[in-house]
Order: structure tokens, then C-alpha cells, then sequence
């Protein structure tokens, strides 16, 4: 591995966690050589399956239930709850490991999957045991190079050190771990689209119910899907216990939680923070080091490109998933993208949009044609040609996709990609309105003729609100 | 331009085997195919069709869905500019615009020498380290319009070639499971409950 330094170690770290925090997944961040298993086990890895090995797997569920991990990939289901779902007696059973990490904003999986993909590895041997996953495939974003080169190498030195494979440590524990790659889709993200993705098809996601993975997932198999980060948490909780876990956070958020933190922030970083104690204004006040250039707060979005938008007022609210879900968002892949007084709203959220218009799968009619007009009726807002009816003509193909604009979202379609694409449109129409009608009013008329954009038909059906 | 030759159909076989149903393997062979020619030929996805056990029209049903497979030629490096929010808003628009005017070529064009494509992109996963790139999915981060120009001399100089290979190979470093160390591919039909969770119940019992 040595032998290829990577363009990536050539430019700058992001920010480490200061001293005085908890370093439940970052410890080894700092270390050069942190992706190689000599390190690894020097700073005390594969301990923890060590010890699981002795244990019934009841008890290491038991513990990660104890622990109160809930799910770092969005949906922030408690992981020890999700794998009691398997259906008894039905084999076998499989896992499969996200690691497609591609919601805008979000950078914390790459980074543990490149600096220390045997902790990952060892999360993902805990989790086969206790839950009795037969074989385990680590789905890695095609994009992500060297991750890939990491995560090979270090399997590679797994498997001949004997931590895994068939009959690990001399174990009657038997697993392979498949590094798998993805090949560029966003929507894979979702846990039905990746088991798709992994069966060789094209990443459309499945309707739950039936299909919920954990009772019918690959090739219609109990299936557990964790993300990167969740599996990373198993071997601190499995050394130091539950009740170390728990003592972290607060009341449904234990542990610790990355965060990223992008855009007009002074310093932008990665952070592994208290989860459930800390509040928005510390990451961005205090980690990110504030706004850029003494600049004020316009808003931020709170929790990757699929949550509404926070602002000055939500500042104050703690990293706790109850908390932020009755603000009215939420912390979703650990992504806030902070943005200053001198953003432009309507680009804003055209940007976000066409991300999700672009990634749209295409299965579901509200979200395949309705990302795309709002896409389009933002353009041409944008480029001069809005009409004063298209801020309601905005709202009214959201509520086709996600009735009633309600938080937590409703949804027409299979996943959740159309009504992300509903957040950035609500947010910055109620907040922002001034700026769209401003768009609007500078409109050169006749705005409609000019543009290759929509025809301006009404599309109004019934007595959607 | 040609099916698998017979180094990447030994590989292929190998990655066959990890799974429990072939089709499983595709998007990895995909991969392998656009390795050995730099982007996806069609005799390429015939062969697959053949090694997998579905028709053609199947693998190009899935190359189809995801981005990375190029159905035509493209440079010898892919150089995607992120445009999407977190990077717009520390400039990664300016950087594509830039890109543009040092390659000669608009988003999604390749250079006359066919050396570069240039793509502008959504999301990558390096947002604290805005505005970044990838030239054939090796990251830059925080890339000035100078580091730009000077990663491109350097590319079409051969300086890169240690650390940028060119488009198609993806990872360097490939997963090789041992066959002694290895506990196999677990097809769904298989029934039995897994040994260490048997032993654990009757332990318990």
C-alpha cells in the first residue's frame, strides 16, 4: 500500500477533534500509517471481536442494544433494534455494509474507510456474529478510489492474519467479507436500491413493505444494512460497554457523531462531537471556527441536501434527534452546509434541486417529473424569465410529491428522494420569498416564449392544498 | 476494443466465485472491462452477458444506470469539477467555468488530443474541503484556478503517473481471498442456521 501514496494525503487533513473531546471513531485519524493492521493492532484492534468470540451472540446484541446506536447513515434507526428484526429461523442471512456515501454535504464515511477500514472491518465481523450473517459485502461509492485501494488492503492482511474468513481466530465463526464497488448513482444509497445494486441490477428501490431488508433483503434473504459509521461504533462499544456508549450524549442520541461542516465557515472540517449535547452554534461557532470573513448567518442546512433548512433561530437547538425532528428537520448524514448573508437563496436551492433531479431513478412518476420541473421552473427564475405564478406553481408540484409540505414528510413515491427534493423549495420559499418575487419582478416579459423551459400549462388537479 | 482477454477473464472467474449468484458480479466486471479498454465496449458487455447468464440487453440495462461506465471513448482523465451546493458556494462553479477555459472544451467534452474530459459533477464527498475535484477519481482538494492549470500540465506531462493511472482503472490494490482462508460464497437456497450461533443455542438449552 506504501508503495502508492495517494493525490489524497498530498493536501491538507481535515480538521482533527480537539483533545478534550470523545474520540469513539477518530482515534487513529492522526496517525499515519492509521489504514495498516500492524497500527491497527498495536492501538489495540481486533480486541473487541476477540472478546465477542467468547461471548453468546445474544449477549453482543444485547450489549449493542444496551448501547443505544442509532444508525449514522440518515434514518437514525437504533442499529441493535433493526438487527432483532431478522426473522427467526430463516437462513441465511446476510450483511450488507453502506458505504455509498453521496448525500451533498456529507464527508465522514470516506474518511473512516480510508483512514481506518480495519475498525470498520472489525464492526462488521461483530455485527456477522452476533446477528449470524453468513457472508458480509462492504458496498464502497465507485467514486471513491482510494477507500476501495484501502478497504482491499486491508481485507487482503485480514484474512492472512486469520480475522477473517473461515473459522476466524480458530473460532467456529466462519464469514467472508466481499469488497464490492459501486458504479455512480446516488439513489443507491438507499438500503433496497443497494440490495438491487448488488444483485446486479439497475439501483431502483423496492417497495417496503414487502421488502423491508431485514425480513426479505438479498436475493429476498434477511438482510442487515448498516452504514459505515454505525460499524465503526462496534468496536469502542464492545471494548469500553454499553454503558461508557451511553454515558455519551443524551436522552436518544448516545455516543458521538461526525459531523462536516462545509461551506462559508472560517474553517471547515470534519468533527467527531458529543451527539445529543452539542448544539449547532458550537460546531459552527466553535469547531468550524464561524462564519467566513465575519459575515452573518443566512441559514444552514442541518443534515445533508435532504433536510429543510435551519436558521439564526435553530442555532441553539442540541445535536439530539428529538430535538431537531420538532424543529422541523433533521441531522440526517451529519452534514451542515453553512451559508453567509451574501448567498443568493434562489441559486441556492436551484443547486439542491438539480442534484436531486439528476439523480432521480425514474421509477416513481411524482418524483421523475416532478424534480424535474422544479429544476426547470428554478432555472428559468432564475435566468429572468419566472413568472409571478410559479412560486405557487413551485409549492404545488412539491405537494404532488410530498402532500400537505408536512415535516416529517409524507411521500407519493417508493423512497424518500422526491420529497428531499421538497425540502430546499419550502424552506427557501417560506423564508426567502422576497428573493424569488424579486427574481420574478425583473422578469423580462414575455418570459415564457424565450426559454426552453416548461410549457406553462396548468397542472393543478383536484383540491390539493 | 475486445472481450475479456485471458489475464481479466482469470480475474473475472475470481470474482465470480465470491458471489452467490453471478449477476451479482457485474457491476465489478463492468468495471474490469472499462479497466482493460478505458471505457465499456459493446463486445465487452457481451462477454459479461456470456460469463453472467443474462442477455446482453440486461448488462447494458445496468451499465446504463450508473454513471461512471462510459458507452464512448473518453480521455485518458476524467476530470470532475464539483458543482453541487457546498462547493458552489466557495466557488466550484468558477472552477468548472476555469476548467473550461484551460482544456478549450465545455462541460462533458474531451480535449482534440484525447487526453482530458471534462465533466462538471455533483457531490463527491470532500464538502469541508471545497471546491474540489477528481482526475479519474483521485481527489484534489481545495483547488485554486493555478493548482488547476498546474494539475493538468502535470497530467498531460506524465508527473502523475505514480499516483493518477489512467481512465478505467479504478482501485490498484484488488481483494484476494485465499482459498484456504476462505469460507465461500453463501447461496440463499442453503438453509442451515450458521454453526456458531447453533452451538451458541445449545449451549443455552
Amino acid at each position: 500500500m506504501s508503495d502508492t501514496p495517494p493525490v489524497d494525503d498530498a493536501t491538507p487533513a481535515p480538521d482533527a477533534t480537539p483533545r478534550e473531546l470523545p474520540r469513539v471513531v477518530t482515534s487513529r485519524w492522526g496517525l499515519d500509517d492509521s489504514h495498516t493492521l500492524e497500527r491497527y493492532e498495536a492501538t489495540g484492534g481486533y480486541q473487541a471481536l476477540r472478546s465477542v468470540l467468547d461471548k453468546a451472540p445474544q449477549a453482543v446484541v444485547d450489549e449493542v442494544k444496551a448501547a443505544s446506536l442509532l444508525g449514522r447513515g440518515g434514518a437514525g434507526f437504533p442499529a441493535g433494534v433493526k438487527w432483532g428484526f431478522c426473522p427467526p429461523g430463516v437462513w441465511p442471512r446476510y450483511l450488507v455494509v453502506n458505504g455509498d456515501e453521496s448525500e451533498p454535504g456529507t464527508y465522514k464515511d470516506r474518511i473512516l474507510m480510508e483512514r481506518d477500514p480495519h475498525q470498520l472491518i472489525e464492526g462488521v465481523l461483530i455485527a456477522c456474529y452476533a446477528v449470524g450473517c453468513a457472508q458480509a459485502f462492504l458496498y464502497v461509492r465507485g467514486e471513491m478510489a482510494l477507500a476501495q485501494e484501502r478497504i482491499a488492503a486491508a481485507l487482503n492482511e485480514a484474512y492472512a492474519a486469520g480475522y477473517v474468513g473461515k473459522n476466524i481466530l480458530g473460532s467456529d465463526f466462519s464469514v467472508d467479507v466481499v469488497l464490492h464497488w459501486g458504479a455512480g448513482a446516488y439513489i443507491v444509497g438507499e438500503e433496497t436500491a443497494l440490495i438491487e445494486s448488488l444483485e446486479g441490477n439497475r439501483g431502483m428501490p423496492r417497495l417496503k413493505p414487502p421488502y423491508f431488508p431485514a425480513a426479505q433483503g438479498l436475493y429476498l434473504k434477511p438482510t442487515i444494512v448498516n452504514n459505515v459509521e454505525t460499524l465503526s461504533n462496534l468496536p469502542w462499544i464492545l471494548t469500553n460497554g454499553a454503558d461508557a456508549f451511553s454515558a455519551l450524549g443524551a436522552e436518544s442520541s448516545r455516543g458521538t457523531r461526525l459531523f462536516a461542516v462545509s461551506g462559508h465557515v472560517a474553517e471547515p472540517g470534519v468533527f467527531e462531537v458529543e451527539f445529543g449535547t452539542t448544539t449547532y452554534r458550537d460546531l459552527i461557532y466553535e469547531h468550524a471556527g464561524g462564519i467566513r470573513d465575519g459575515n452573518e448567518l443566512k441559514c444552514f442546512i442541518p443534515g445533508g441536501a435532504s433536510a429543510p433548512w435551519f436558521f439564526e433561530e435553530h442555532l441553539d437547538l442540541p445535536l439530539e434527534t428529538g430535538a431537531v425532528g420538532k424543529a422541523g428537520s433533521m441531522m440526517g448524514s451529519g452534514a451542515i452546509v453553512v451559508m453567509d448573508h451574501t448567498t443568493d437563496a434562489v441559486k441556492a436551492c436551484w443547486k439542491v434541486v438539480k442534484f436531486f433531479a439528476h439523480e432521480s431513478c425514474g421509477k416513481c412518476t411524482p418524483c421523475r417529473e416532478g424534480t424535474d420541473w422544479l429544476e426547470k421552473i428554478l432555472e428559468r427564475i432564475l435566468h429572468g424569465h419566472g413568472r409571478p405564478e410559479d412560486l405557487d406553481l413551485l409549492l404545488d408540484v412539491c405537494d404532488n410529491i410530498s402532500p400537505g409540505l408536512a415535516w416529517p414528510p409524507r411521500q407519493t413515491t417508493i423512497c424518500p428522494l422526491g420529497p428531499s427534493a421538497v425540502s430546499p423549495v419550502n424552506s427557501a420559499i417560506v423564508r426567502f420569498r422576497d428573493e424569488f418575487e424579486a427574481y420574478i419582478a425583473r422578469a423580462e416579459p414575455p418570459a415564457v416564449a424565450t426559454v426552453g423551459g416548461p410549457v406553462p400549462v396548468d397542472i393543478r388537479v383536484g383540491a390539493s392544498s | 476494443m475486445a472481450r475479456l482477454s485471458r489475464d481479466n477473464l482469470a480475474l473475472a472467474q475470481e470474482i465470480l466465485a465470491r458471489y452467490p449468484r453471478p449477476k451479482s458480479a457485474l457491476i465489478p466486471l463492468l468495471h474490469l472491462a472499462q479497466e482493460q479498454d478505458g471505457w465499456l465496449t459493446e463486445d465487452a458487455m457481451e462477454h459479461l452477458a456470456e460469463l453472467v447468464g443474462v442477455t446482453p440487453a440486461e448488462v447494458l440495462g445496468t451499465a446504463s444506470f450508473y454513471e461512471m461506465f462510459k458507452r464512448r471513448p473518453v480521455g485518458t482523465y476524467v476530470i470532475n469539477v464539483c458543482t453541487d451546493i457546498a462547493c458552489s458556494l466557495v466557488g466550484g462553479d468558477e472552477l468548472l467555468e476555469h476548467a473550461e477555459e484551460t482544456l478549450g472544451v465545455r462541460d462533458g467534452g474531451t480535449t482534440a488530443d484525447g487526453m482530458f474530459t471534462l465533466q462538471g459533477v455533483q457531490c463527491i464527498a470532500a464538502c469541508t474541503e471545497a471546491p474540489c475535484l477528481q482526475a479519474n477519481y483521485r481527489y484534489a482538494h481545495r483547488v485554486s484556478h493555478d493548482e488547476f492549470d498546474q494539475l493538468v500540465d502535470d497530467l498531460r506531462a506524465g508527473r502523475k503517473d505514480a499516483e493518477i493511472p489512467r481512465h478505467g482503472v479504478l482501485a490498484r490494490v484488488r481483494q484476494t481471498i485465499p482459498a484456504e482462508r476462505a469460507a465461500g460464497a453463501i447461496v440463499p437456497e442453503g438453509q442451515s442456521e450458521p454453526a456458531w450461533l447453533a452451538a451458541a443455542e445449545s449451549d443455552a438449552s
